[in-house]
């Protein structure tokens, strides 16, 4: 039995996003309404589409978030035809909001017919600095300088974060990706950091491995990974692999976590501006980034009452959308979400 | 880079660098399989072993830069990259001195090669000169490094334009530009922008642009959608050997490296493999796929096509496989029985 309600109802930062975004997130809100969910949304129209100056909105969607200390949220579109426009607002709430770590767990599910089973890793990636640092510039006429930054501070950070990560959950092994042979002082940094964060943490082994022989492993053997840790790019890079790899950006969630904040997305954050607004997107990836921030928030068995009902749906009863190889709407996956909450509850 | 009928009239002289491991085991393989198929190529075999210069530094022979020089074309196996500090790598040298601007990986199934990827057939073309690569580096202050990556119109652009006149060349359809303009707006601002305008210059090739990390989602669920991928230094860097991991690894896939002036060198990107060097157990395929590749760049088509189905072959009939593709067979046994294919 599911109490309604207990510990009081929270209020979460809703930011729909663009493309699949909206459509999504309402569906949410539907499936936390039937689960007794007791959180209020306080929605936050964020837009990449919007005619105006660059970052505008994104102060008081951190203020909102700020007060709230959770959001879920959809990827907000960039125009990256406005060359102009220096930020993306997705990294600018991040970094607005010190959200340092991203964290994806990409688990092969049962019943899904992938390439390659049994996978189960988790990829933590730094979430701030790197190559997302956004300073640029064109130092002569065709000639344009991108600083990357890596710093000692953050390094350790995110390396603590994935060590004491690893002990929480039981996990056996840390894997730093890196490229310190060529970047030998940036990612020298990053791979040093892990290495004396690894001495603190004499149970849990540890070892690195190079981004590029990285994907190639991923791709032919991904069962040696365990939990994985990252600067930023290759982070982007590894974390849609991985996505792939059980399932693709319909399937896997993601959160964004700070000392203070966190916020909930699918692992991949794409907008799916191609399948906005056609009901075939899969809900599924954003239902769990749901499951996720009700875990945060304490709210276990609401988490463990909706992440029953989706898998049941997608691995038992196979309601599979398109980028699944089946036919079903996305509101055929919802529905039969709904149906196997109410089973539950009774 | 596009075929020049006459190389086929004379013997043409090719730089062959063995290289060091299991390098002149497989280089002997493929010399062998080349005078069976009777291609008209003279080897000038070159020994790369740094010397030591008048200031101290260490760098490439200068008989073996002459001779790529003379011949302006290579087949080069692996090299040992010597460890310690303020040594630079002579691929890297190479790459300098020749001023290798593109770097080309094809990616192709080989049927009898059993991977959970099917039927790929994609080429990812890198730019090989700067981007990440720059090497420009600072501590700022202590614990903050800058990394400086640098994107130029010049070389954004030679690349983009070698990867659409290959793209004719090779009777492919499609060239995907990789980027990540989203975040780094400026600098693979600039790449895209490089390849949208020579798309504008070569309208009978279809192009895209797509992300990096959309291509990497993509690659690893259906590869069979790519064909022709171009981009900066360090994305061509992942997403090949991303690529070479579909269809087997870096034991079956080629590579070649273009430069200025039609200079190129074509060789095996895999390791030395110092546990089986010298054991005749090492797999040539790699390298001879390559040395095909260096045949089509002259223009030499047929026999590379007849070379490369004799090796496809054997590889597919499954008798005589080396260990790494699950046979017993050494690498002479594998090598005979391609020249049997040939004759
Ligand atoms: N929830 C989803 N269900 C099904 N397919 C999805 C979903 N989310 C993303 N996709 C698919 O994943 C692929 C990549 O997404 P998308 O097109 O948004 O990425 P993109 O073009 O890189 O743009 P952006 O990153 O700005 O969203 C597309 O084929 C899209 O249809
Ligand atoms: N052409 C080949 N044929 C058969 N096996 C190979 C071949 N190339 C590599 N291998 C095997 O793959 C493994 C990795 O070898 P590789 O030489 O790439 O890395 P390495 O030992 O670190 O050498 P290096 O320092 O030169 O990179 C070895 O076990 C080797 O036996
Ligand atoms: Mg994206
Ligand atoms: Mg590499």
């Amino acid at each position: 039995h599911i109490p309604a309600r207990y510990g009081g109802w929270h209020t979460v930062t809703l930011i729909p996003g663009d493309g699949i975004g909206p459509e999504l997130m309402s569906h949410v809100k539907e499936v936390f309404r039937h689960a007794d969910a007791p959180i209020d949304f306080e929605e936050f129209t964020l837009s990449g589409e919007r005619e105006s100056v660059e970052g505008e909105g994104v102060e008081d969607a951190i203020v909102a978030i700020k007060r709230n200390g959770t959001a879920l949220k959809g990827n907000i579109h960039t125009d990256v035809n406005r060359f102009a426009v220096c930020k993306s607002d997705n990294v600018r709430l991040r970094v607005g909001l010190d959200l340092f770590a991203n964290v994806i767990h990409c688990k092969s599910l049962p019943g899904l017919k992938t390439k390659h089973s049994n996978i189960d890793i988790t990829i933590i990636r730094e979430n701030t600095e790197g190559e997302y640092s956004s300073l640029e510039h064109e130092s002569a006429n065709g000639v344009v300088e991108s600083l990357k930054i890596i710093t000692a501070e953050r390094s350790e950070r995110i390396a603590k974060y994935a060590f004491d990560y690893a002990t929480r959950h039981n996990r056996k092994k840390v894997t730093a990706i890196h490229k310190a042979n060529i970047m030998k002082l940036g990612d020298g940094l990053f791979l040093e950091s892990c290495h004396s964060m690894s001495k603190l943490y004499p149970k849990i082994e540890f070892n690195d491995m190079i981004v590029d022989n990285c994907c190639m492993q991923l791709v032919s053997n991904p069962n040696q990974f365990d939990v994985m840790v990252m600067p930023n790019l290759y982070g982007n890079i590894i974390s849609n692999i991985g996505a792939g790899l059980v399932g693709g950006p319909g399937i896997v969630p993601g959160q964004n976590i700070g000392e203070e904040f966190a916020v909930f997305e699918t692992a991949t954050r794409n907008t799916g501006k191609t399948i906005a607004g056609k009901n075939v997107a899969n809900p599924t990836a954003t239902l769990l980034a749901g499951c996720l921030l009700l875990r945060h928030l304490g709210l276990n068995q609401h988490a463990e009452l909706i992440s029953a009902a989706v898998m049941k749906t997608v691995t038992q009863n196979k309601v599979h959308t398109a980028d699944l190889g089946g036919s079903a709407a996305t509101s055929d996956v919802v529905e039969g979400v709904i149906q196997e909450i109410q089973a539950i509850k009774q | 880079l596009i075929g020049r009928r006459y190389f086929s009239q004379e013997p043409k002289t090719v730089t062959l660098i063995p290289g060091d491991g299991i390098g002149p085991e497989i280089s002997a393989s493929v010399q062998q399989i080349f005078a069976a198929a009777e291609v008209p190529i003279v080897w000038e075999s070159v020994d790369v072993t740094p010397v030591r210069g008048p200031d101290g530094k260490t760098r490439i022979p200068p008989e073996a830069i002459d001779s790529m020089g003379r011949t302006k074309l290579g087949l080069k196996g692996p090299l040992a990259t010597p460890v310690g500090k303020g040594h630079m790598s002579l691929n890297l040298a190479l790459r300098k001195e020749f001023n290798l601007y593109a770097n080309v990986r094809p990616c192709k199934s080989i049927d009898g090669y059993k991977t959970p990827y099917d039927n790929v057939d994609l080429v990812t073309i890198r730019e090989n000169t700067e981007g990440e690569y720059s090497g420009i580096e600072h501590v700022i202050v202590e614990g903050v490094v800058q990394s400086i990556k640098l994107i130029t119109e010049p070389a954004s652009r030679r690349v983009a334009e070698f990867a659409f006149e290959f793209a004719k060349a090779n009777n492919r359809q499609t060239v995907t530009a990789v980027h990540k303009a989203n975040i780094m707006r400026m600098s693979d601002g600039l790449f895209l922008q490089c390849c949208r305008e020579e798309a504008e210059k070569h309208r009978d090739i279809r192009f895209r642009e797509m992300y990096l990390d959309t291509v990497c989602l993509n690659m690893v669920q259906d590869p069979t959608q790519f064909d022709v991928l171009v981009m900066p230094n360090l994305y061509g860097d992942i997403l090949s050997d991303l690529c070479a991991g579909l269809v087997g690894g870096l034991g079956v896939t080629p590579s070649g490296n273009i430069g200025a002036d039609g200079v190129a060198i074509f060789e095996s990107v895999h390791g030395t493999a110092p546990d089986i060097a010298g054991l005749d157990k090492a797999n040539p395929t790699a390298l001879l796929l390559s040395a095909v590749m260096m045949l089509r760049h002259m223009g030499l088509n047929e026999l590379a096509n007849r070379i490369e189905s004799a090796a496809l072959t054997v590889i597919k009939e499954g008798q005589v496989l080396t260990g790494d593709l699950g046979g017993k067979a050494n690498c002479s046994d594998f090598t005979k029985a391609i020249c049997d294919q040939l004759a």
